[in-house]
C-alpha cells in the first residue's frame, strides 16, 4: 500500500524535524564558558585608562577578524582597523600618541625629531628625521623614502583605495602624475615636497590647511623604499620600517608578523612592541569568532566592530571582567534628502526630528551599552565641533518624541495629513534594518508613512552614494553610519555636508545639502591653524545644520568589545575610533 | 432490509474521508488556520496587541532579550515578545498566517488553472502541440526557481500594476510561485488526459458529433477534478514552505508585515539566548505543512477508486 508507506515516511520526517529543532535549542546554552583560569581586568578597565599595564615582552598576540585589511599597502588602506594595525610595520613623520582615550589623538613626533616647524603663514612644514631610523634590511630610512612613499598617492591608477588628502592639499590641480610616470631620474619630481638632504623634508602647501599634520599621520604618509616598491603588488609584502615585519600574508586568511630585529627601540619613543609575534586569523563567521574569543583561542578582534548580539549576551552575563564598552566616534544617522519632496521643506524635515523616538531607536540597536548614547549634535563627542546644542529638546525629553510639535511642523509644511517616504537600510549592518523598522513604527504615529528598502550594503556607494540612482528609485531618507577619517571637523564633516563634495558616485553628502553658508564655514575652519578656534567655527556649522534640520543624527555609537584576559597594556584610543591601540598590546602568557 | 441505493463518487469519497481520522484531524487544523487568518484582526484585538507595535519595556535593557521565561511568555503576551523590538509574537504569527495562506492558496490556484489548461491541451491534441508544451514544462521544472525568484524580487520596482508596498510583493510571490508550479499539475493532467481520451465514453461523445470544446470541458475535465483537487491540496504546503524560504532569505514581503519565514530569519541572531522566538514560528510552519499533507493524503485515498479502504 503505497499511500500508507508515504504517510509513515512523512511522520518519520516530521519527528526528525522536531528532534532537530529541539537539539538546536538545547545545545545553545552551554557554550562559551570554557575558560576558568583567565579572569579579565574588570569591566571597562581599558576605558580612558590602561588595563594590565606591563612592560614585559614576549608571547604571541592572536587576533581574529571577520574582514581582512582592505590593503596592507600603507598608501592604499582606508579602513580604520587597517590604520591601527599598520603601526606594527609602518612609521610616519608624526603619529598618534600611545595614550588612552582622548589623549591618544595628540600628534607626537615619530620618524621626525619634533612636530612640524610651521612657517610662511601656515604654508610650509619642515621636519628633521631622527637618528637611527632604518628599514627591515638595516638600510637607513631617508627623507627621500618619505617623499617617495607620499608620491605614490598620486599614482591613482595603480595605488587605489587610500585617502587622497595629501594629494589635494599639496597639489590641488593634479599637476604631478605620480612616481611611475615620473621622468626625473630619482622619481622624485613632486615640486611641493623638497628634500635638501637625507634628514630634512619640507612640505610647501599652496594654501594653509590646519589639519595638514593629521594627513601626514595617516598611513598614506608612510615612507616606501623605491627599490622595494612592487607597485600594485606591494600589499602582498610591504617592506617594514616598524618593530614587526611580514613573515606570512595570505589575503583573506592569515597574517603573521614577526619581530624586525633592525628596528631599534631607541629610535622609536611611541611603539611598545611587546609580543614576539602577531598572528591574525581571518574568519567570516562572526558568532564563531566571538565564541572562540571567549574560549581564549584569540585575544582580540582585529575589526573592532563589537560583539554580535549572542556573543554580547554571553559576555555580559558570564565574562563581565573581560569586556569594554567601547566609545567610538561613529555617528548613526538618517539623511533627509533635500531633492526628494517634501524634504525640500525645512518644516517637513523638522517633523521627522520631532516624531522620532530616539530612545526606542537606541533600545532597538541594543540599549545604552551596546548601541550608544542618544545624539543631539551632528558631531561626535570626540571631535571639535560637538556641543550640547539641542534645538529639538530631545535630550530634555530623554529621546522621547514630541508628536504635537511634529504635527505642528507638518501643518507648517503644508502636509497636515502627513506624507509617505522611502527609507533605505543596509542588510550587512547588524541592526540597521531593525532600526529602520522601529523608525517606521514611530513616524507612523504622526502620519509619516515610511516604506523600508533594504539594500545590499556592499553596493551602497553606487546606490545611496549616487544622487541620480537615489532620484530614480525615489528614496527620500537614508539610514547609515559615519566615522571620521581623522579626528578633526574637516576629517569628519566635510564629506557629509559640503556641497562641493557632492559626487555622482561614492557620494556621502547624502542629504544633498547645498548651502553656501556651510561651505563658507568649512573654508574658514580649515584655514584656521588653531584647533580651538577651528572648533568654535565647527560649532557654528553644527548649529546651522541642526537649525535647518538637514541631517538627523540619532546615536553616538558604542560597542561591547572583548578584551582577552591575556592582554596587557590594553586601552582604547580615540585616534582609532575607540579600538584598542594594537601597537601597545602585550601578552601575559601565564594566563 | 436495507434499501439498496446507488451512491455517487462524491458520497463514496466523503464516507471514506470521514472514516480516516488522521486526514480529518488535518482537515480540521487547516480549517482552524484559515479561520485564524480570516479573523486575524479580531483575534489579535482580543488576545494580543497590534502586530507592528513595539513593546520595548518588556525587554531587558542590557541584553535586549525578553524578560521572563520562555521568551517573555505571559498572559498578556501569549507567545512572548521579539528580542530587540518587543513586538507581540502571537499577533505576528496570527497575521503571518494571512500572508502564508494567501500566497499558498492563490499560487496553487494559478498553478492549477495554468496546469489544467496546458495539460489537457497537450494530452488531447498530442503531436507537435504536446511536444512543445511538454518541453516548456521540462524547462520550467529544471529551472532554479528559488534563485530566479530572489533576483526577480530585487529587480522589480515597488509600484507595479497599480499596487503598492506589501501587495506588490504578495502579488509577485503568488504569480511567480504559481508560474513555476503549473508544470507539476500540467504533467499529471496530461497523463490522465492521454489515457482518458481513448475511453469509450469519449469515443461515444465524439461519434455523436461532440465538438472539441464539449469533449475537453464537458467530458474530460469532470473526470480530472479528483486528481487535480488532490494535487492542489498537496501543493499548498509546498507553497507555504517556498514562501517561508523566500521570506527567510529576505525576498518575501517587506517589513513590517509579519511573515513566518521572516520571523525565523529574525530569530537566527538570538536563537542561543532566546530559542522560543524561533520555536513558535517554526512549530507553526511545521503544524501547518503537516496538516495540509495529512489532509491531502487522506483526500487522495478517499478519491482513489482503486483504494482498498
Amino acid at each position: 500500500m503505497p499511500t500508507v508507506s508515504s504517510k509513515r515516511r512523512l511522520t518519520a520526517g516530521a519527528a526528525l524535524v522536531v528532534a532537530a529543532l529541539v537539539t538546536t535549542t538545547a545545545c545553545g546554552g552551554g557554550d562559551g564558558d570554557g575558560d576558568g583560569d583567565g579572569k579579565g581586568a574588570g569591566y571597562n578597565a581599558a576605558l580612558n585608562k590602561v588595563a594590565n599595564p606591563s612592560k614585559k615582552a614576549g608571547g604571541t598576540l592572536r587576533m581574529v577578524g571577520k574582514q581582512d585589511l582592505d590593503s596592507a599597502d600603507p598608501q592604499r588602506a582606508y579602513y580604520g582597523m587597517s590604520w591601527d594595525f599598520m603601526r606594527f610595520y609602518t612609521r610616519q613623520l608624526v603619529s598618534y600618541d600611545t595614550k588612552a582615550g582622548k589623549a591618544g589623538t595628540k600628534l607626537v613626533p615619530d620618524l621626525a625629531e619634533a612636530n612640524g616647524k610651521i612657517s610662511d603663514g601656515g604654508k610650509t612644514y619642515t621636519y628633521t628625521l631622527r637618528d637611527g631610523v632604518t628599514w627591515e634590511d638595516g638600510s637607513p630610512l631617508t627623507s627621500k623614502d618619505v617623499k617617495y612613499g607620499i608620491e605614490r598617492i598620486w599614482a591613482t591608477d595603480t595605488i587605489t583605495g587610500g585617502p587622497q588628502y595629501l594629494m589635494k592639499a599639496l597639489d590641488p590641480k593634479g599637476e604631478y602624475k605620480g612616481p611611475y610616470k615620473d621622468s626625473s631620474k630619482d622619481k622624485l619630481g613632486l615640486k611641493a615636497i623638497e628634500t635638501p638632504d637625507d634628514k630634512t623634508i619640507i612640505f610647501k602647501l599652496p594654501k594653509p590647511n590646519g589639519d595638514f599634520e593629521q594627513f601626514l599621520a595617516m598611513p598614506s604618509g608612510s615612507p616606501v623604499k623605491a627599490a622595494k616598491d612592487t607597485k600594485a603588488k606591494y600589499t602582498q609584502r610591504p617592506f617594514s620600517a616598524g618593530p614587526y615585519k611580514f613573515s606570512q600574508y595570505k589575503p583573506g586568511k592569515k597574517i603573521v608578523l614577526v619581530r624586525n630585529d633592525k628596528w631599534k627601540k631607541a629610535s622609536d619613543p611611541i611603539r611598545a612592541a611587546l609580543p614576539d609575534k602577531v598572528d591574525v586569523t581571518i574568519s567570516a563567521n562572526l558568532e564563531e569568532n566571538d565564541k572562540r574569543l571567549m574560549a581564549g583561542d584569540y585575544d582580540v578582534d582585529l575589526n573592532g566592530t563589537g560583539m554580535t548580539q549572542s556573543g554580547r549576551v554571553t559576555a555580559i552575563q558570564d565574562h563581565r571582567d573581560s569586556i569594554d564598552n567601547m566609545h567610538t566616534s561613529f555617528v548613526r544617522y538618517v539623511a533627509l534628502i533635500h531633492t526628494a519632496k517634501p524634504f525640500d521643506n525645512v518644516h517637513c524635515r523638522k517633523a521627522v526630528f520631532y516624531g522620532t523616538d530616539f530612545a526606542a531607536l537606541q533600545q532597538t540597536r541594543g540599549g545604552k551599552l551596546a548601541a550608544g548614547d542618544i545624539a543631539n549634535s551632528t558631531f561626535p563627542k570626540a571631535i571639535p565641533g560637538y556641543s550640547d546644542y539641542d534645538p529639538y529638546g530631545l535630550l530634555k525629553r530623554e529621546g522621547k518624541p514630541d508628536p504635537a510639535k511634529a504635527k505642528d511642523e507638518l501643518k507648517k509644511c503644508g502636509k497636515p495629513d502627513g506624507f509617505s517616504a522611502k527609507i533605505t537600510a543596509r542588510n550587512n549592518n547588524p541592526g540597521e534594518e531593525d532600526t529602520a523598522e522601529a523608525l517606521q513604527a514611530q513616524l507612523k504615529k504622526v502620519n509619516i508613512n515610511l516604506s523600508v528598502e533594504t539594500l545590499d550594503g556592499a553596493d551602497s556607494s553606487s546606490i545611496t552614494g549616487s544622487p541620480s540612482v537615489v532620484k530614480k528609485r525615489g528614496y527620500s531618507m537614508q539610514m547609515s553610519g559615519w566615522g571620521p577619517d581623522f579626528p578633526s571637523g574637516q576629517g569628519y564633516a566635510q564629506p557629509l555636508f559640503d556641497s562641493r563634495f557632492l559626487a555622482e558616485t561614492g557620494n556621502y553628502n547624502e542629504s544633498q545639502i547645498k548651502d553656501k553658508k556651510i561651505d563658507g564655514l568649512f573654508d574658514q575652519a580649515i584655514a584656521e591653524t588653531d584647533p580651538v578656534k577651528a572648533g568654535e567655527i565647527y560649532k557654528k556649522l553644527d548649529k546651522r545644520i541642526l537649525d535647518q534640520a538637514d541631517w538627523m543624527p540619532f546615536l553616538y555609537e558604542k560597542n561591547i568589545t572583548w578584551r582577552g584576559p591575556r592582554l596587557t597594556n590594553a586601552y582604547m584610543s580615540d585616534a582609532f575610533n575607540g579600538r584598542y591601540d594594537y601597537v601597545s598590546l602585550g601578552i601575559n602568557e601565564k594566563k | 432490509m436495507k434499501k439498496v441505493e446507488g451512491r455517487s463518487l462524491k458520497q463514496i469519497a466523503w464516507n471514506r474521508l470521514k472514516r480516516d481520522k488522521v486526514a480529518l484531524a488535518g482537515g480540521i487544523t487547516v480549517l482552524v488556520l484559515v479561520l485564524v487568518a480570516v479573523f486575524a484582526p479580531l483575534i489579535v484585538s482580543v488576545l494580543g496587541h497590534p502586530p507592528n507595535d513595539f513593546h520595548q519595556d518588556k525587554l531587558d535593557p542590557l541584553t535586549n532579550l525578553p524578560t521572563g521565561s520562555l521568551g517573555g511568555v505571559s498572559s498578556d503576551f501569549l507567545f512572548g515578545v521579539e528580542p530587540n523590538k518587543g513586538r507581540d509574537v502571537f499577533s505576528r504569527i496570527v497575521y503571518g498566517a494571512r500572508i502564508s495562506l494567501l500566497v499558498a492558496f492563490l499560487a496553487a490556484v494559478v498553478a492549477v488553472v495554468l496546469g489544467t489548461l496546458f495539460g489537457i491541451i497537450a494530452g488531447y491534441f498530442g503531436g507537435w502541440v504536446d511536444a512543445l508544451i511538454s518541453r516548456v514544462m521540462d524547462v520550467l521544472l529544471s529551472f532554479p526557481q528559488l534563485l530566479f525568484i530572489i533576483s526577480l524580487v530585487s529587480v522589480l520596482p515597488d509600484d507595479l500594476l497599480g499596487l503598492q508596498g506589501t501587495s506588490v510583493r504578495v502579488a509577485i510571490l503568488i504569480l511567480v510561485i504559481g508560474f513555476f508550479g503549473w508544470p507539476y499539475v500540467g504533467r499529471i493532467v496530461r497523463g490522465q488526459t492521454l489515457s482518458l481520451r481513448e475511453r469509450e465514453y469519449v469515443e461515444a461523445a465524439r461519434s455523436l458529433g461532440g465538438g472539441r470544446r464539449h469533449i475537453l470541458f464537458k467530458e474530460l475535465l469532470p473526470n480530472l477534478v479528483a486528481p487535480i483537487t488532490v494535487y492542489a491540496t498537496l501543493m499548498i504546503p509546498t507553497n507555504i514552505l517556498t514562501e517561508a524560504a523566500l521570506s527567510f532569505l529576505g525576498a518575501g514581503v517587506k517589513p513590517p508585515t509579519a511573515s513566518w519565514g521572516g520571523m525565523l530569519r529574525d530569530a537566527l541572531e538570538t536563537y542561543e539566548h532566546d530559542p522560543m522566538f524561533m520555536v513558535f514560528p517554526g512549530v507553526t510552519i511545521f503544524i501547518t505543512v503537516l496538516a495540509f499533507n495529512l489532509f491531502g493524503d487522506g483526500l487522495r485515498d478517499a478519491l482513489d477508486p482503486k483504494g482498498t479502504r
